[in-house]
């Protein structure tokens, strides 16, 4: 089993008597609200999902992030994972402190062990996780917004926050223990935010000609308007699964995160989670957590040359298409034909054609998957 | 923060020939290159197991069962 980024598997999830003493003193602490964001990271960071992570970031780990690519202790790690307070906030808070986290209901979700408190510079974090501070990239939005002081310190779970997705929601430890279960050495991750397609179909069964098992990942959380709804990519890969996979071959798994569209940055992100999931290999795509056209459509891929040290083998795809002559999911490495014979894997596409209530042709999608989106009374988000 | 380094000696043939093998590559240095292959190296050596008491391994296997992911 490959081991953990970091070597150790973090686990900071209090067990009932903690839990309870924790929630007796609750009242007498200081309390900050989190955003769904932020308590996305507090989880990730208790159940393991970014071990070596222990808490939020302090000062010294934020600028190795922002400038080296790599945590202080040179473990590669490229996206700041940080808690921002306002000043006045921040001015309440002592360091050496327990301070408690909450949802948008006032519930405790963790406790902080407030180590340090530090300025920054927003710009500076922009441009150098995002390569831009134009307020139209997603990612760059939200730290232009962010609040002015950041908090450090270990966090411990109080308890994990609902989901309505509880089934299909698993922990590195619990994927380790699946992965061993099922005999499985060599591990595909697989991560996607939308329905399967044919050519993502064709990508996980590429991998899995030498791998023993897929690992399909759906990211869960902070969709934009018009994305497909959660509810849906995940009963579209339940169909997939079911019908056309071995199900001794692959199994899916949400990830509750907020994506970052850091682009090459968030390529490496990746593949540390799916390293702490078990994962041996990761699937790396054309454009892979890109947004717009702000990073090269293979500077995902390339940023991996810097990272000899990840241990988690990326495997790189190109774009696939349908060929009318080839009768298969192909790209330009193996197919000779022109353009007119190749039909493309276009996400808006496919979508557009779902909103005018049409089936996309089973050359794009599966007809079992394209019935569930049908059969969605609203599969996109408001 | 500026980035943190430290010197180290080689041997001048050893830098000669690494400068002949990176000419034309997209490693831009000798250091660039030498940290890799440090990097590259230590990420070989084995990490200690992680140690799982069968208790912890017989809740995490039951949750596994219930939610349908083994039989």
């Amino acid at each position: 089993m490959i081991a953990p980024h970091g070597d150790k598997l973090i686990e900071r999830v209090l067990d009932d008597n903690q839990r309870g003493d924790i929630i007796e003193r609750a009242p007498g602490l200081l309390h900050i609200r989190l955003d769904a964001g932020s308590i996305s990271d507090v989880e990730n960071i208790a159940t393991g999902v970014f071990s070596p992570l222990a808490g939020f970031m302090g000062r010294e780990d934020f600028h190795h992030v922002l400038n080296q690519l790599r945590l202080s202790n040179d473990l590669p790690w490229t996206i700041p994972i940080v808690l921002d307070v306002d000043k006045s906030e921040a001015a309440r808070l002592k360091a050496g402190s327990q301070v408690i986290l909450t949802n948008d209901e006032s519930d405790p979700v963790a406790v902080l062990h407030l180590e340090e408190k530090y300025d920054y510079d927003r710009e500076e974090m922009a441009r150098k996780v995002f390569g831009t501070t134009d307020a139209v990239h997603p990612g760059a939005a939200k730290v232009l917004n962010m609040k002015d002081v950041l908090l450090s310190g270990k966090i411990d779970l109080i308890q994990k926050p609902p989901t309505p997705f509880a089934r299909f929601k698993l922990t590195p430890r619990e994927t380790r223990e699946l992965f061993k279960e099922k005999g499985w050495r060599t591990v595909v991750g697989f991560q996607t935010c939308g329905i399967p397609h044919l050519g993502h179909e064709h990508v996980q069964k590429s991998a899995l000609a030498f791998a023993d098992g897929v690992f399909i990942s759906p990211v869960v959380g902070g969709k934009k308007r018009g994305d497909y709804r959660d509810e849906v990519i995940l009963a579209s890969y339940e169909e997939l699964i079911k019908t056309y996979d071995l199900k001794e071959r692959a199994v899916m798994a949400i990830l509750q995160m907020e994506m970052r569209h850091a682009g090459p940055r968030e390529a490496i992100f990746h593949a540390v989670i799916r390293k702490n999931f078990g994962c041996t290999h990761i699937i790396i795509g054309r454009d892979q957590a890109g947004v717009g056209n702000y990073y090269h459509p293979f500077a995902a891929q390339d940023i991996f040359e810097e990272f000899p040290d990840l241990r988690i083998v990326p495997l790189f795809f190109r774009s696939f298409y349908y060929c009318k002559k080839c009768l298969s999911v192909v790209n330009e490495t193996i197919c000779p034909h022109p353009p007119p014979d190749q039909i493309h894997y276009s996400g808006t596409e496919i979508r557009d054609m779902l909103l005018r209530g049409e089936s996309p042709p089973p050359e794009l999608v599966r007809p079992e998957v394209a019935k569930i989106i049908r059969d969605t009374k609203n599969p996109f988000n408001d | 923060m500026d980035k943190e380094f430290t010197t180290i000696s080689i041997p001048t043939s050893l830098v000669k020939q690494i400068e002949e093998s990176i000419q034309g590559t997209d490693v831009s240095s000798v250091s660039s290159y030498i940290a890799k292959i440090v990097r590259e190296a230590l990420s070989k050596k084995d990490a200690e197991p992680d140690v799982f008491s069968k208790e912890d391994e017989e809740k995490v296997k039951e949750r596994l069962k219930a939610l349908g992911y083994i039989d």
